[in-house]
């Protein structure tokens, strides 16, 4: 299947990938270090979210106040339909201006437009003067990260760029030396410029004043020098008034490179009260009023206004393109935007953008990428539920795909789809079915499933990595084994918990829920496994959410009873918490979600719970400074939960070292598909390389997929935490 | 409207922050303002004018420059109308006179601004900020340390903007 899409990624992250890697995981690093310093990050992030809501909610409104704010003010708005009719207008505007030169600042709007492609056809000279951006345009090439456009480029790689395009007298090889012979050649370029083109990172409706977040000093020249300015900017960077800038520039430098605030946050107001720069007229005062200048907002629709309209897709414009989903994102950090990212947007949300603004093949392109880890929602300075966009957006891909006719896979197609998700999507989705085939088969199955004929099958019709194992099916599954085994429920339990048998669970890892019963029980709770559906993860990390919602549908009918009755519900798998925590929110009735979200707990938060409230943790299986590597799920981390595995370890006597790779790079099914299984190992190697410098007793991990995935980075699978804690006998 | 109060806490917390950009404020009375922007300028300098009474720019500086003594000029000086203590940024605003090229084009800026001007933090900057927005064609630019770049392969100091900046705090 998508053998060029394997050898795509495998050369990027040979060329690429180191820069991006060391770059990106320095961004994301400065993130943590810089929002931590912050009073009220949650409530910053609360308020610029808020803004964001409201603005989106009043956009037709706004964009009249712009227009009448920035007329006042003495400048021109126009409002384009789409890409041509920006660039239509623009190049007018050059020609009145008898423009031989455009310079500009950065701008991804611009590069969404392909405005330097419309400007050269007509005989404009454009010039990029952000440094990062000049470099590429100098090198002919696209853009791989939204703010830090070069990323994927060296400073070797740039000396050698400029010294066979610009044959300097001197060989340039230093950054300090590439950066001063770009900013001596800019300055001239844009000395003699007739027209500045600038993006907005934001615009305010009630002064209409451009705010710039930069740090080279280039916006502030693109403005200052030439007569003409135009702002081009989508729609929805309105906000209401000036003040509502201030949660913005807090968090946006934070969220994204990790700075606290960039070297300038301009907050122009044009036509500019201020002197234009004329180096050809040197006799001639500086001093002027600036009544010289005049100024052109251009607003982008180019599909916006339609997104506005859609549920799943509105939360896309609230973005304010400060790169945290990217740098964020283990998988982006290991490819970067070349391949990560469509026609103009990279990084996660980069999804949302494309099939906003460039149509579904343009996100179709990546959209696999994101695995759905969700590391990036709390990264994100106002909330959006990125995986939630690429979820919906894959489903929108699947909808559109021919039906493949494979004998395989007939028994998988999911009835509620109504178009077809390919062989390989099917395949994941339904691992419901192949589990429940695979453990009424055992053991012959796993012969089977991993024997080489059958590997060379999976990966030819279905992209399952040859090189993985399947996990190994049990013969009794959790829900039997708890069914036959003799024990006697106590009188008058502590508490009473309903053990939801994840699928995971209940027919492989079957070990982890006995000693999760176990663990329970010795801290006297009754515990019941009753039968129940899969939670829907898996058909919804493959955009299947018709299926998805049918499983968690399944999940609360079953569920729904015990809850009445007073039941906790407890759970093993991580994504199978965040599915009943968060996602359900989007698939079930608001009141059955809600109150599936507030009783069930992740395993290690209940035991720590029942510690809290008396439980002695004498009753599991303690220690005396044994130490502990211990790798936590992503959606674990996500919801907050990591703390209460690390605290329950350290109550039973364990010194725990956290490892702080994002994700493990497995990521449910993903690195088990051909096409990503190189990216998935790739990404898995950061984690390979803090686990073994732990140098721990013990290696544990929470997630299926994080097991699965050490297991393979080390040749031994490590428990989950449950089992490492559970007392080794059965208490009842 | 929010005013700061001056205080020495507001003062040495702008010190602090702005020493992470690598400024180092110098807090002087107002008649010592034109000796200290001579020795710290390099010349040839230009500046635009220092709104406060008693406070001026030395003879060695350009006043009123022309288009050529900007770009020949290596040190540009101009006010910074107030100072945000929490993120050691200025904020310099536009005018006639070109203080945002001065403040732009050349190697070092020299920045002069009332301790009575430091606020607290960026939601009394931008409170104070808004007013003057709605204005009309009023800007302004929160500068927090020299220009800067990482594009060419690691962090250099004054990409298109000033490679160092220097802070004169009146008392």
């Amino acid at each position: 299947m998508s053998k060029s899409k394997a050898e795509h990624i495998r050369h990027l992250m040979a060329t690429e990938g180191d820069a991006i890697g060391e770059n990106t995981r320095g961004f994301n690093a400065g993130r943590y270090e810089s929002v931590a310093k912050l009073e009220d990050y949650e409530g910053l992030k609360d308020r610029a979210r808020a803004i964001k809501e409201d603005a989106i909610e009043n956009l037709p409104a706004l964009i009249e106040e712009v227009r009448e704010t920035v007329e006042a003010n003495g400048g021109t708005v126009y409002v384009a339909d789409d890409a041509a009719d920006a660039n239509r207008y623009v190049r007018e505007v050059c020609d009145d201006a008898d423009a031989d030169r455009l310079v500009k600042s950065k701008s991804m709007t611009s590069e969404e437009i392909e405005v330097n492609e419309a400007l050269e056809a007509a005989g404009v000279d454009v010039v990029e003067t952000d440094l990062g951006e000049w470099v590429l345009q100098v090198a002919e090439e696209a853009p791989s990260h939204i703010v830090a456009p070069a990323i994927h480029k060296s400073r070797e790689e740039i000396a050698r760029l400029f010294n066979a395009h610009f044959d300097p007298e001197a060989e340039l090889e230093s950054a300090a030396e590439l950066t001063a012979f770009a900013r001596e050649r800019l300055g001239d370029l844009i000395a003699d410029a007739d027209v500045g083109m600038t993006g907005a990172n934001f615009v305010t409706a009630d002064s209409g004043t451009i705010a710039l977040v930069t740090s080279e000093g280039n916006a502030r020249k693109t403005v200052t020098v030439p007569e003409t300015q135009i702002a081009v900017a989508g729609v929805e960077k309105i906000v209401p008034t000036v003040e509502d800038l201030q949660p913005f520039i807090e968090l946006i430098g934070r969220s994204g490179t990790g700075q606290d605030i960039t070297s300038y946050v301009s907050l122009f107001t044009p036509p500019l009260d201020s002197p234009t720069v004329d180096f050809d007229e040197p006799t001639e005062p500086l001093a002027d009023d600036g009544s010289d200048r005049e100024f052109h907002l251009v607003l982008i629709d180019n599909g916006r206004l339609s997104m506005r309209e859609d549920d799943d897709l509105r939360e896309t414009l609230y973005c304010i393109r400060c790169s945290a989903c990217a740098n964020t994102c283990a998988n982006f950090q290991s490819v970067g935007g070349h391949a990560f990212g469509g026609e103009t947007y990279s990084g996660g949300i980069a999804t949302g953008w494309e099939a906003g603004v460039h149509g579904l093949d343009s996100a179709a392109a990546f959209n696999d990428l994101c695995t759905g880890c969700s590391r990036c929602v709390p990264a994100c300075p106002v909330g959006i539920d990125i995986p939630w966009i690429n979820t919906v957006v894959r489903d929108r891909i699947n909808g559109g795909e021919d039906l493949p006719r494979e004998f395989l896979v007939d028994g998988l197609t999911p009835d509620a789809e109504s178009d077809g998700p390919g062989v390989q999507k099917r395949l994941f989705g339904n691992v419901e079915t192949l589990a429940k085939l695979g453990s009424a088969f055992a053991p012959v199955s796993n012969w089977v499933a991993n024997s080489t004929p059958a590997a060379a099958v999976l990966e030819r019709v279905a992209g399952v990595a040859r090189e993985r194992t399947f996990p190994a099916f049990q013969q009794t599954t959790l829900v039997e084994w708890m069914r036959e085994r003799d024990a006697v429920p106590p009188v008058s339990p502590d508490r009473k918990v309903v053990l939801y048998p994840d699928l995971y669970t209940n027919y492989m890892l079957v070990d982890r829920g006995k000693a999760a019963v176990r663990a329970l029980e010795a801290l006297g709770v009754e515990v019941l496994v009753p039968e129940a559906p899969g939670s829907g993860r898996a058909p919804l990390s493959q955009g299947m959410i018709d299926t998805a919602r049918q499983q968690a549908e399944g999940v609360a009918e079953v569920l729904g009873p015990y809850l009445e009755e007073g039941y906790d519900v407890v759970v093993i798998e991580p994504s199978d918490v965040a599915m009943f925590r968060s996602d359900y929110e989007r698939l079930l009735p608001d009141a059955e979600a809600e109150r599936l979200a507030d009783n069930s707990y992740e395993i290690l938060e209940y035991v720590y719970g029942l510690l809290s409230n008396g439980a002695e943790a004498e009753a599991l299986a303690t220690t005396d400074g044994e130490s502990v590597a211990y790798h936590s799920h992503c959606q674990q981390r996500t919801l907050g939960l990591e703390p209460y595995s690390i605290e329950t370890m350290e109550a039973c006597g364990y010194e725990v070292t956290t490892t702080d790779a994002e994700c493990c790079g497995m990521a449910g099914s993903f690195g088990y598909k051909q096409q990503y299984y190189e990216l998935s190992m790739d990404v898995g190697e950061s984690l390979e390389t803090q686990l073994e410098a732990a140098e721990a007793d013990q290696i544990v991990a929470s997630g299926t997929s994080c097991t699965d995935q050490i297991g393979d980075l080390l040749d031994d699978e490590p428990p989950h935490v449950i089992e490492l804690l559970a007392p080794e006998t059965e208490t009842r | 409207m929010t005013q700061a109060t001056p205080t020495a806490d507001g003062y040495d917390r702008f010190a602090a922050v702005a020493g992470e950009y690598g400024i180092e404020p110098k807090r002087v009375p107002p008649d010592e303002v034109a000796e200290t922007i001579d020795e710290l300028a390099t010349q040839p300098a230009v500046g635009t004018p220092l709104p406060w009474d008693g406070v001026t720019l030395p003879e060695s500086v350009t006043a009123e420059p022309t288009m050529g003594a900007l770009e020949e000029a290596s040190t540009g000086v101009t006010a910074a109308s107030f100072a945000v203590a929490s993120y050691g940024s200025l904020v310099l605003e536009t005018d006639h006179a070109g203080s945002e090229p001065v403040s732009l084009f050349n190697d070092l800026h020299i920045a002069v601004v009332r301790e009575d001007d430091i606020v607290p933090d960026m939601a009394a900057a931008i409170d104070r900020l808004g007013d003057d927005l709605r204005a009309g064609r009023s800007s302004a630019v929160i500068a927090t340390g020299p220009s800067a770049t990482a594009d060419m392969g690691a962090l250099v100091q004054g990409a298109h903007g000033p490679r160092r900046v220097e802070v004169l705090v009146v008392t």
